[in-house]
């Protein structure tokens, strides 16, 4: 018989009992829950009169609609609807009894940075939140994915998901990073790849020497576009730097039970012979810094490449969604990335705003000012804790004295549910996870970066080539 | 939930591929803490050419006569033709919704979004899912006719053609089950209290700081 997955590992290990039709019920761990994607779960339950099977389980924070200028109370908040929603928020965690990292409290920040920096989130665990890049998590050696609002009140109500075991994916990458080459242009290399559809059915398993290389940092990045490659989950298998992540963490095991997890979560690697449904093969050296250039995560180009010809598409839906692309983001096939001009910065969100995002991003702006045609550079951390690390190093300085503006913590510009957003038509170089029409407010055009080279460009207000920085600007 | 056993309606055409939940239903409109009233918001930036907020008279917007759900062929569709990966990107469960409270109660794709596909079996929304080609076909098809009605038969797992050609479709047995009889799935679960509480006993035995609950202070 073949050896087990990390995925078949996590999965037995959670599997509650098996029914008849094929489904099962698998256990879940830790719910992540924010203010979004959970009124109507609540409400479900009230209107049901049920309560949570272990409110405990459960630990929630605000992050989507928070704005990023300072404030002291949800009764601050400008727009009525953001308000309310984070209140609503307030109001259910208080009276279904779970902790709630709210307005003021350090530990404030988007839902997929907050839960493993608390150590809310363990190697080994299934984790949930009614959020698509939950599969960020995946990088403990954790079984993580988004769910939608039923399936919430599901959760709340039963601390299990009604399942179906997903396919085995493994996309190895293998050999040396090149110098300014990130986890971000791994993933967004990945994508470009297999596509946005790639890993559809599929849990993906990051592997290869490239991936081990990472920081815990770096591996988020790429677990949290595994969605965008169409896989609910994406996972990193344990070593020493996640045992070394997770050690001394607030929700961290102590003294005995720490050694016993530790031993425990060692195991939690594919076996050797394990078997993958699909296994995707990438060199390193084939990696270059990324830039995306349409509407879907999918349409990248390395940053020393031209914007691609749709003549040369053969797959018909492909073509006609490269030429509604190029209509959508005011673009010509042929272009080099340098000629695209941008008009906001946005360095944050779930997939990039941890403090070695930051501290990336101030290497390359240190010394330097923005562009006078970049209107905006934004620095959203992701955290309250990630803030206060970053102002401990003096990154908030370099950021403010390079015209960058200096923010709390939130989703902010990602999704543009709070002020921060475009205006139409408007390029902006991003830091976050999706390029989709109007992601970052209505008509505004999305070119997914990596921190360092987002940096470079609200510098020169165009894409460079972090490669041709000097080397004492370089990151790797 | 509402059951779902035989249907007829009228097809509308979404002719493009990758239609991700920021398109179905876009963010600005998340803000409500309801399930109902998202369905005037559904495609809200292809279906008015202002920008769209919560709150608005929908009724006095200007929309986009181009777009295929302000046609006056396609008034009172109830199915949606489109193509492969429908519902790609953001979690929320705001895009069955919107789709469900415009008045659609059935897709026809190749190919979903897992978690969309997931969110739909949830609110009584039956994605269902053609080789490419048949979906081709029905394009074909539908743009060759007017009044382009299908049946769709849950119980046989078939899509009738107005020409009686009977298209068999796969789904899940359990997910069936329930949308055809309307179940609670949270009820359903709960009748499996006690393996629940078997389960939660053997693993606080083996691994006791996975119920560690969060700090507060
Ligand atoms: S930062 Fe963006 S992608 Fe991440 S949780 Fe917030 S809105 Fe979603």
């Amino acid at each position: 018989m073949a050896g087990k997955t990390l995925y078949d590992k996590l999965w037995d290990a959670h599997l509650v009992t098996e029914r008849e039709d094929g489904s099962a019920l698998i256990y879940i761990d830790r719910q992540i829950i924010h203010e979004v994607t959970s009124p109507q779960a609540f409400e479900g339950l009230r209107l049901a009169g049920r309560q949570p099977w272990r409110s405990g389980a459960s630990v929630a924070t605000i992050d989507h609609n928070v704005p990023t200028t300072p404030f002291n109370n949800a009764s601050d908040i400008v727009d009525d609807t953001s308000r309310i929603q984070v209140q609503t928020l307030q109001d259910n965690t208080r009276q279904f009894g779970i902790t709630e990292y709210g307005i003021g409290d350090v530990r404030q920040g988007i839902v997929h940075v907050m839960a493993p920096e608390q150590g809310a989130v363990l190697p080994g665990m299934t984790v949930v939140c009614g959020d698509s890049h939950t599969s960020t998590n995946g990088a403990l050696g954790c079984l993580a994915h988004g769910i939608g609002t039923s399936e919430v009140e599901h959760v709340l109500a039963t601390q299990t998901l009604v399942a179906q075991k997903m396919k085995n994916m493994q996309v190895r990458v293998e050999g040396e990073l090149g110098p300014g080459v990130t986890a971000k242009d791994v993933v967004l290399h990945i994508i470009g790849v297999i596509g946005t559809a790639g890993g559809n059915g599929h849990a993906i398993e990051f592997a290869g020497s490239a991936i081990r290389s990472l920081s815990l940092e770096g591996r988020m990045t790429v677990c949290n576009m595994s969605i965008e490659a169409g896989a609910r989950a994406g996972m990193v298998a344990v070593d020493d730097t996640t045992i070394d992540y997770v050690r001394g963490r607030p929700g961290a095991p102590k003294g005995a039970d720490w050694d016993k997890a530790e031993a425990y979560w060692r195991g939690l690697v594919s076996d050797p012979d394990a078997e993958f449904d699909t296994l995707v093969e990438i060199d390193a050296a084939d990696i270059r810094p990324q830039v995306s250039w349409g509407t879907s995560p999918e349409m990248v180009v390395p940053v020393d490449g031209v914007l691609p010809d749709p003549a040369d598409e053969a797959d018909e839906v492909k073509r006609s969604g490269m030429e509604r692309a190029y209509q959508y983001m005011g673009l010509k096939p042929g272009i080099r990335t340098s000629d695209i001009k941008l008009d906001r910065v946005f360095i944050g969100s779930c997939t990039n705003s941890r403090i070695e995002d930051l501290r990336a991003a101030a290497q390359v702006a240190k010394g330097h000012k923005k562009a006078d045609s970049v209107k905006q550079v934004l620095v959203v951390p992701g955290s309250g804790l990630v803030k206060q690390q970053a102002e401990k190093e003096g990154l908030d300085k370099i950021f403010i004295e390079a015209g960058f503006e200096w923010r709390q913590p939130g989703c902010s510009m990602c999704l543009a549910m709070n002020p921060d957003r475009l205006q139409p038509g408007e390029h902006c170089a991003s830091t976050s996870n999706r390029n989709f029409e109007g992601r970052q407010g209505n008509g505004g055009r999305t070119h997914l970066v990596s921190p360092a080279m987002a940096a470079a460009a609200a510098v020169a207000g165009h894409f460079v080539d972090i490669r041709d920085l000097a080397p004492a600007d370089q990151t790797a | 939930m509402e059951k779902f056993v035989k249907y007829t309606g009228l097809v509308a055409p979404l002719d493009r591929a990758n239609v991700d939940t920021d398109q179905i239903i876009p963010k600005q409109f998340l803000k409500s803490i309801k399930r109902t009233g998202f369905g005037p918001n559904l495609f809200d930036e292809w279906r008015y050419l202002d920008e769209g907020f919560p709150g608005q008279d929908n009724e006095k917007r200007p929309k986009n006569p181009d777009f295929v759900l302000n046609k006056p062929q396609y008034q009172g569709a109830s199915v949606l033709l489109t193509r492969r990966n429908f519902g790609c990107g953001s979690s929320r469960e705001h895009a069955p919704w919107a789709l469900m409270d415009f008045g659609f109660r059935a897709i026809i794709a190749p190919s979903y979004a897992d978690i969309f596909y997931n969110n739909c079996f949830k609110n009584g929304l039956l994605p269902i899912v053609l080789p490419e080609a048949t979906v081709d076909g029905l394009f074909k098809a539908e743009a060759a006719s007017t009044d382009f009605q299908l049946t769709i038969d849950l119980a046989n797992q078939q899509v009738m053609t107005p020409d009686g050609e009977a298209i068999g479709f796969e789904i899940d047995e359990f997910r069936k089950h329930c949308l055809l009889n309307g179940l609670d799935e949270i009820g359903l679960t709960l009748q499996q209290s006690d393996a629940i509480r078997e389960y939660e006993s053997r693993r606080l035995a083996a691994e006791p700081w996975i119920f560690q609950e969060p700090q507060k202070q």
